[in-house]
């Protein structure tokens, strides 16, 4: 594995199946007494936040401190980046804090990126901009691979499934994120979305794309819905909500097209009404919840393969 | 970890147990497991894995056979408990599956294949610590090897092995491996 996490391109087939392994084995910890682990005591994780976010910086912690590192909170509120400093000096205050880890997240994208070339510890991208969020697509792979091949999918991929990714794609680094790594593990994923939320360069993605929701919904094993995102909507990108919800929107009649064993997720947070209906979202189907429990462990996973090990990759087998 | 998992490995060494061997040793120690705890009353097997999971099954089984007993068996993992973390580059974790009911209250008989410097049973006990309180915990190894580096010793032993720090010993088991051996050979590395 190499040492950031800054794309889900980053990682090749083993090693993302590495990570869902290893999250499977911390899985069994959220049932045990003590939900915790020596294994990153001493090692600090820093939460670098220039965005607002309930369950990703809450599950970074919390994955953190279940492997025993110091976890320092850092939003751009109350900080000095509020008195004009700039990424990189923040950066270099965080270096000579000695921070074996930063997790950060960005409204502009390819943060992530300049950041690992800034600091000595490892990068954990949590979302910058509209660009990549690859812990969700880790904790999503791992929640398909739960509930579809049940809890002996050890060492197995996502091959032959079919995960249709809908709506808002073009703002949604879930869905980027998602189409890089769901086919890296072999799933067979297709884009649902009205052509003006499509990027530019779909074309070139390892994914089909599709205008027509009510088609794809009877061939899907997994249905991801994206939130729309009001504020990175700097144009009107379609007539009305109401519209967009009738056309691309889940609700109780669509959700009953899918055959039945089909999964639905949400990355959160929900427009219920807009792209979900509260039917769905609290149906036995919805994930939703699942995500998130799983969104710790999945972190938990990786904090475990970048930090845990020895800092310079030994080569060879010591005895 | 003192064994090594390459199975070529393993065939151009000096035969220490061959498969026979390795039996009429678990066979013993299923005994002393029973002499010892009275019976095997509350008694649970907690194979380290790779290869003390299948050692654990083994056991539970032969106890199975002479007793009539159905002895609780599962696996520990302890990787994330080592000292030597920093050591190595991350390793895959392997499993810990506890017996329905836990490890409050019960005799813990801690399995693996090869006891060297005693730091695997130490973060066996960590890792222990953390899922209950047993009323004891013992430790059954098929090889002891010596070299200690902590203040551990073995309930239970299939065969002790006086060795040098140069040399490995390779502990091959049929769930594993294909093949039942035990075999020592010189370290490749200084």
């Amino acid at each position: 594995m190499k040492r950031h996490l800054i794309s889900a391109a980053d990682l090749s087939r083993g090693d993302a199946l590495l990570i869902l392994d290893t999250a499977e084995e911390l899985a069994s910890l959220a049932d045990r007494p003590i939900k915790k682990l020596p294994t990153l005591r001493g090692r600090t994780v820093v939460n670098l936040f220039y965005e607002d976010s309930t369950r990703t910086r809450i599950s970074f912690e919390a994955a953190a401190k279940r492997l025993s590192a110091d976890v320092i909170n850092f939003s751009a509120k109350g900080s000095s980046v509020a008195k004009g400093e700039s990424l990189k000096d923040t950066a270099l205050t965080l270096e000579a804090m000695g921070a074996d880890a930063v997790v950060i997240r960005h409204p502009a994208s390819g943060a992530a990126h300049r950041l690992a070339g800034w600091v000595r510890g490892s990068v954990l991208n949590a979302g910058d901009g509209t660009h990549e969020h690859p812990t969700q697509a880790l904790l999503d792979a791992f929640t398909i691979r739960r509930r579809l091949r049940g809890l002996e999918a050890r060492r197995t991929g996502l091959d032959g499934l079919r995960v249709t990714i809908v709506g808002d794609v073009l703002h949604s680094r879930v869905a980027r994120s998602n189409v890089l790594l769901l086919s890296t593990l072999g799933a067979e994923v297709t884009l649902a979305a009205p052509p003006t939320l499509l990027p530019l360069a779909v074309g070139s993605w390892p994914c089909a794309v599709s205008y027509d929701l009510d088609s794809e919904l009877p061939k899907s094993d997994v249905v991801m819905m994206l939130r729309v995102q009001q504020e990175r909507m700097t144009a009107a990108y379609f007539p009305s909500v109401r519209e967009y919800s009738r056309r691309y929107g889940l609700d109780a009649a669509r959700m009953a097209r899918l055959p039945g064993h089909a999964i639905v997720m949400h990355p959160g947070p929900m427009n219920r009404g807009v792209e979900i209906a509260a039917e769905v979202a609290d149906s036995v189907r919805s994930t939703i919840v699942e995500q998130v429990a799983n969104g710790v462990t999945t972190r938990m996973a990786v904090l475990y393969l970048l930090l845990g090990g020895t800092e310079f990759p030994a080569t060879g087998e010591a005895r | 970890m003192c064994a090594a998992s390459s199975p070529v490995a393993g065939r151009d060494g000096l035969a220490v147990l061959d498969a026979e061997e390795i039996r009429r040793a678990l066979t013993r120690i299923a005994h002393e497991i029973l002499e010892r705890t009275h019976g095997g009353d509350g008694v649970i097997l907690l194979g380290i894995p790779t290869r003390g999971v299948p050692l654990a099954r083994r056991l539970a089984a032969r106890i199975g056979e002479f007793e009539g007993l159905d002895v609780p068996c599962g696996s520990l993992d302890v990787t994330m408990h080592r000292d030597d973390l920093r050591l190595h580059p991350a390793r895959a974790l392997g499993r810990t599956e506890l017996p329905v009911g836990g490890v409050d209250g019960k005799t813990v008989v801690l399995v693996d294949d090869v006891l060297y410097s005693g730091r695997t049973v130490r973060a066996a006990l960590d890792a222990l610590n953390d899922l209950g309180r047993p009323r004891a915990v013992q430790l059954a190894v098929l090889v002891d090897r010596g070299h200690r580096e902590l203040p551990i010793r073995a309930d239970y032993v299939g065969k002790n092995l006086p060795t040098s720090q140069r040399e490995v010993v390779h502990v091959l088991l049929t769930e594993v491996d294909a093949q039942d051996s035990v075999t020592i050979s010189e370290g490749g590395q200084p």
